[in-house]
């Protein structure tokens, strides 16, 4: 390519991207991982554990990725600003 | 309990005028918001003449559009009725596996949709097979991608027919005998819609979404706390399911379907929800929802926050164990039983019709979104990589524009004759397959959003692959009972008696086949393709500047001499 290839954002700190990782690996494996909550009893309002469980994990999905987002947001704009300091002082486009 | 009024040979339904009257109200409501749209955040100097404009709303969706444009684009009619029709047939296996499908989906969307967003953001990428193009430089590869997702959609779209027509038939529209008339509801929504969709493009369904998904969440919310109040609870619905699905099914000996899995189906279970999270996100239409957005991190806030509609699936879900208790007795026009309709028959008999009405409106509008979307995307498909890469390079946006809108209304007429003239299944089976291929997509797409490492002809092999031994699998899996090809998409793994997904075994194998050809083809030197992506591209944002403005400000030979 012809154009320069300006940074949009500073080096990333590891620490943020890995506990993202950690969680996201969570609410994607916990959920997959059937004979963990493949039975009937304990039932809750007459739910079998099977279908209760299961739509449990539809809000903890909700909030680990929630968390994430915080994680990697706060980490996204201080690797932005550390280049846009840089490169282009008061001058933003 | 109420069902059993209904004599299994009277295929000709009373029409229920009051619920028919709020459908066509709601209706009538959607279409002129639909056309409203074109005047919705309209872009000043272009107006819709273009595909950014037409085919992706402005790019300028935030997280509040983007909410009921996704949640609409995503759970679609047919899902809210295929579903629960499937618990109500066969239970958990082929119907429950959407609650942990649309749990793991978006972890893995969070992961992978905002670097395709920044690229496409500073490349003006409007398709997945854009993307391709721009990253491999191989345009086998491209047109791969775009005929996949271009074939892979057009059943999509046929099956949200299936979705309104199940509406129109428990409404009492259409009889066994004139098919011309049982069609005609189904012709003029069409057309409604595709004129819509012309004049408005994306925004049409955004706006539309907002109403379809306040109706939908009003009807499933009232319908769970409703029915189990008037059937005593969950205990006995469930009880009842267990009951259905334990007994033995003539037809096979085996019974007739699966309550709680056992160890048999847990890998069929898990692979079915992981291999369809992982193909959701590479359809052209959610890839279009995707690109619409506003910013990088609008898709990943959506993120957490869309899940609250996969709360509402699995709650829909259960309505079809509460039609198993309540007896709701599903009859087709031909009189056959049809499962499909157990959810609009089953509004209709314990509900007061005018409720029914709004239950009913909700589905079939619901069709409507996902089905202008769709189109919009494979439209985009067609035009950016088939008619401007092979066809006509040097289309302006406006030409762009135009070709997008007329490729728009022939995908939906295709679709629709798909729906009449075929049959049902015929779109079923092809939906099937559709999965399968889509997820073929996967390797070329995601791995190219972090590496170049895989060859671009590797890729190409390991797809050819996928779709290969995919299509073949699907084929051999035979109904038990009709002894019909494309009977279900499990099947073991070759050389295993372990039942999966046959999407995520072929995806396996794709995945294999491109790693292994890439190996080779290093070695043996093969030419790369022109890469135009740059790692920067991958991490911008909405206020990073497009390679197109840089270029402008930063002009520089043709040559490449990158020395700035």
């Amino acid at each position: 390519m012809s154009s320069p290839d300006v940074p949009t954002r500073g080096p990333a700190r590891s620490g943020p991207y890995v506990i993202t990782g950690i969680l996201l690996t969570l609410a994607i494996v916990v959920p997959l991982f059937v004979p963990a909550y493949s039975v009937d009893e304990p039932r809750w309002v007459g739910m079998p554990f099977f279908y209760w469980y299961q739509m449990m994990w539809i809000p903890i999905t909700s909030a680990l990725v929630g968390v994430s987002y915080w994680l990697v947001i706060k980490e996204d704009r201080r690797r932005r600003e550390s280049v846009r300091g840089l490169t282009s002082p008061g001058e933003e486009r | 309990m109420s069902g059993m009024a209904l004599p299994l040979a009277a295929p000709d339904r009373p029409v229920n005028v009051v619920a028919l009257t709020i459908v066509i109200f709601l209706f009538v409501l959607v279409a002129v918001l639909g056309f409203v749209a074109a005047r919705w955040r309209r872009g000043e100097e272009t107006g819709l003449h273009s595909l950014d404009e037409w085919g992706l709303g402005g790019r300028g969706f935030g997280t509040w559009v983007t909410w009921f444009l996704l949640g609409g684009d995503l759970y679609t009619a047919y899902t809210f009725v295929a579903v629960p029709a499937a618990m109500w047939a066969t239970g958990a296996v082929t119907g429950f596996f959407a609650v942990p499908y649309t749990i793991v989906l978006y972890p893995i969307v969070f992961l992978l949709m905002s670097r395709l967003w920044s690229v496409s953001h500073r490349h003006g990428f409007v398709t997945p097979a854009d993307f391709i193009g721009g990253r491999y430089g191989s345009r086998s590869l491209t047109l791969a991608v775009a005929i996949t997702g271009i074939v892979a959609t057009m059943p999509y779209i046929a099956l949200q027919l299936v979705g309104i027509k199940a509406v129109l038939t428990v409404l009492g529209l259409g009889s066994s005998e004139n098919v011309l008339l049982t069609d005609l509801p189904l012709i003029i929504a069409f057309v409604v819609l595709a004129a819509y969709t012309y004049t408005s493009g994306l925004r049409a369904p955004a706006l539309i979404a907002v109403v379809k998904d306040l109706l939908i969440y009003l009807a499933v919310i009232v319908a769970v706390i409703y029915l189990p109040i008037k059937f005593g609870g969950w205990d006995p619905i469930f009880n009842s399911a267990e009951a259905k699905l334990g007994a033995t099914n003539p037809a096979t000996g085996k019974p007739t379907g699966v309550f709680i899995p056992g160890a048999a189906s847990y890998s069929a279970y898990w692979t079915l929800a992981l291999g369809s999270a992982l193909a959701l996100f590479m359809y052209p239409h959610s890839i279009t929802g995707v690109l619409a957005t506003k910013s990088r991190n609008t898709i990943r806030k959506n993120a957490a926050v869309l899940p609250l509609y996969s709360l509402m699936l699995g709650l829909l879900a259960l309505l079809g164990y509460a039609a198993i208790f309540a007896g709701t007795v599903p009859v087709d026009l031909n009189g056959a039983i049809n499962p499909q309709l157990v959810v609009p028959q089953l509004f209709l008999d314990q509900f007061p019709a005018w409720f029914a009405g709004i239950a009913l409106a909700a589905i079939a509008i619901g069709a409507l979104v996902p089905a202008a979307i769709m189109s919009i995307a494979a439209a985009n498909l067609f035009t950016r990589n088939i008619y401007v890469d092979l066809i006509r390079p040097d289309a302006t946006p406006r030409q762009e524009a135009h070709v997008s809108k007329i490729a728009s209304l022939v995908v939906k007429f295709g679709a629709l004759v798909f729906v009449i003239a075929m049959d049902q299944s015929a779109a079923i089976n092809m939906q099937l397959l559709g999965g399968i291929w889509i997820l073929q997509t996967f390797p070329a797409i995601v791995a190219g959003l972090y590496t170049r490492w895989f060859h671009r002809w590797a890729l190409f092999g390991g797809w050819a692959a996928g779709i290969t031994y995919g299509t073949i699998a699907a084929y051999n899996v035979v109904n038990p009972v009709t002894k019909a090809h494309f009977g279900g998409s499990i099947a073991a793994i070759p050389g295993t008696d372990t039942q999966v997904y046959i999407a995520v075994t072929a995806f396996a194998i794709n995945l294999i086949v491109a790693a292994g050809l890439s190996l080779l083809f290093h070695a043996m030197k093969l030419p790369d393709g022109e890469d135009i992506t740059r790692n920067s591209d991958y991490g911008a944002d909405e206020n990073d500047p497009k390679v197109a403005q840089i270029e402008r400000e930063h002009p520089l030979g043709e040559s490449g001499a990158s020395t700035f």
